[in-house]
């Protein structure tokens, strides 16, 4: 009476599994097991968070750090509804943007040949290892010299260009085979049609990867080295000033971390039975 | 007769140059015609590229500039020479104990974390559907909210509220709280073990979604072949078919282990006691945003860069070799 966790298949001997349990049980809880410590915590009452020992899980769980987490974005002079808003704005534009753009420009470097392609794509690589902290000074200069400072587009522009995430396209979209493409160019198929027909259906696991990864990176973004106007700040911002104001909060800044994992995780969670849809259905078809 | 010979050198020179102007100019218009050709190409590349350009490429080679310069963004940058550089390897002590630590900190986090994010990505790809969503996002969680890495603050604090010496002393294994934060004896480990549990990141993502696009009948065909167990499908099957994947995870396994500071910081202070973790982003740091001295920040990272390079080099070496 095994417990039928995957198809049979060959390659698969029951004591490899046991194997393969044991390591994932381990490193499941390695990996949640803090988690799961700020999750009890957001839900402590401050009796229990200094309590000694300190307890895992909570006893009497309690609302209490989220709604003094509300009371104090009340009493901000922005309303709460704003800084979200503005979180949502960066964060879909920013995020549609750099996903349209990469997977674009991934297309041309994986399977066209032209001149300078080899230097675009190792510029790529290569400012991947560029440490970003020295080049907030010179990118400053620029943002001001096309007026941008203090205004979305400064932070939702760099996020489009993203090297990671041309990168990441580019490696996937290597693996499509040039018969398909050319099938397509024979029926008289135009590029952007092949493109978008053919090549993005076929790198489905890789963009749904690339928008969590993106989404993520834009939904933590605190703005703060470009927007000093306070109804344009983003909610990761005012979120930090709240917790930041010492011990006290220690409740309160378990409340915010959990509630800023909120929407990345519905979001991957949808993501997720999307890429499981299409694998199950349709497979690729090469 | 003399003369005859003279025009006729000059002819024939006159002649070579004009083959090389026209080998030239061939060249030229056949480059100028290949890009005609791939208008569609650029097309493809333009928006990206433009973005790119003002925002990465513009600002990485102005801090390059910056390097060999003193800027200390009041007065107008003055050109030092290779003073920075010379001052980073030969009068900057505290930096020589940064690139130590960032060593250590990078063959230990760098290989580790592949590994990890490779090995956890191949086990949850062999489960059903359901349960593979589940364990990738329990895998992937600790990356997906920005500061949640703090919660090993609480966990280690040097206080008997914190919860491994709450529980040490609780038990009586220990008579006083161990100051994993601010010892330098432990703030190494403390840093890579969180380090490691934030490791299973974008590259573990990547890997799954790589080993989702396998094709099913690559397996079945193998299995057909005589590949009996799960580890020479594996090695025969499974990695050259993630190739593209697996060197991109090579990548962000060299840039997250060199440059790591901004975990490491807020859990233990700035600078570190001791110096004692102290990577070379966090020099950069300490340069660039508080002595506002941009020149020397940007030789760090500039440094710091050729490293990972050279690091990238050579990981593609061995993946190069592995192959075959």
């Amino acid at each position: 009476m095994r417990l039928q966790l995957r198809e049979k298949r060959i390659t698969r001997s029951t004591g490899g599994d046991l194997l393969v349990f044991l390591i994932l049980v381990a490193g499941g809880a390695f990996m949640s097991l803090p988690m799961v410590y700020t999750i009890f915590h957001a839900f402590k009452p401050m009796n229990e968070l200094f309590i000694w020992p300190p307890q895992f899980f909570v006893r009497n769980p309690t609302l209490a750090n989220f709604y003094d987490l509300f009371l104090l974005m009340e009493e901000s002079w922005v309303p709460f509804t704003r800084y979200l808003y503005n979180t949502l704005l960066i964060t879909v534009l920013g995020t549609s943007g750099h996903v349209l753009m990469a997977s674009l420009a991934a297309y041309a470097l994986a399977k066209h040949r032209f001149p300078g392609q080899r230097i675009y794509f190792n510029a790529i690589v290569f400012s991947l290892m560029f440490a970003w902290q020295v080049t907030a000074i010179p990118n400053y200069l620029t943002m001001s010299r096309i007026g941008w400072v203090d205004t979305y587009m400064a932070i939702i522009a760099p996020a489009w260009a993203m090297p990671l995430g041309l990168y990441l396209m580019k490696q996937f979209m290597e693996q499509i085979p040039d018969a398909l493409l050319e099938a397509a160019r024979i029926d008289g198929a135009s590029e952007f049609r092949i493109f978008w027909k053919i090549v993005m259906p076929n790198v489905k696991p890789a963009w749904l990867t690339l928008i969590i990864i993106s989404f993520q990176s834009m939904w933590g973004e605190t703005g703060a080295r470009f927007i000093y106007t306070e109804a344009l700040k983003p909610l990761p911002y005012a979120l930090n000033q709240i917790v930041s104001a010492g011990i006290a909060r220690a409740g309160v800044g378990a409340a915010v971390l959990v509630l800023m994992m909120v929407v990345p995780i519905a979001l991957f969670v949808f993501n997720q039975s999307k890429v499981v849809q299409t694998m199950g259905s349709a497979g690729i078809d090469k | 007769m003399k003369a005859t010979a003279e025009s006729k050198i000059a002819a024939k020179s006159g002649l070579r140059a004009d083959a090389e102007s026209g080998r030239l100019r061939t060249w030229f218009s056949r480059k100028f015609k290949e890009i005609r050709e791939n208008k569609i190409s650029y097309l493809f590349i333009a928006p990206f590229g433009i973005f790119f350009f003002m925002f990465t490429v513009l600002p990485v080679a102005l801090a390059m500039l910056l390097s060999f310069t003193h800027y200390n963004m009041l007065e107008p940058p003055k050109w030092i020479g290779l003073q920075n550089y010379l001052r980073l390897f030969f009068a900057d002590d505290v930096f020589l104990i940064a690139v130590k630590n960032t060593f250590i900190f990078a063959v230990i986090v760098g290989p580790l974390s592949y590994f990890m994010c490779l090995i956890f990505a191949w086990m949850i790809n062999d489960l059903k559907p359901k349960l593979r969503a589940f364990l990738t996002l329990l895998f992937y969680a600790p990356s997906i909210s920005g500061n949640v890495y703090m919660v090993w603050a609480w966990i280690f604090s040097g206080d008997t509220y914190g919860y491994i010496n709450g529980f040490l002393t609780y038990w009586g294994l220990t008579s006083e709280p161990v100051q994993f934060l601010t010892d330098p004896k432990w703030m190494m480990w403390v840093a890579i073990l969180v380090t490691l549990w934030m490791s299973l990141g974008t590259s573990f993502l990547v890997f799954i979604a790589g080993l989702q696009g396998i094709d099913p009948t690559l397996y079945e065909a193998g299995a057909v072949d005589g590949v009996r167990h799960r580890f020479q499908e594996l090695i025969y099957l499974t990695l050259p078919a993630l190739r593209p994947q697996l060197m991109f995870g090579a990548i962000m396994s060299i840039t997250g282990s060199f440059a790591a500071a901004s975990q490491i910081i807020p859990l233990v202070g700035f600078p570190s006691t001791d110096y004692a973790a102290h990577t070379i982003v966090a020099h950069l740091l300490d340069y660039g945003n508080i002595r506002f001295e941009m020149g020397y920040a940007s030789a760090i990272a500039v440094i710091l860069f050729f490293t990972m390079i050279i690091a990238q080099q050579i990981v593609q070496l061995l993946l190069r070799n592995l192959e075959s």
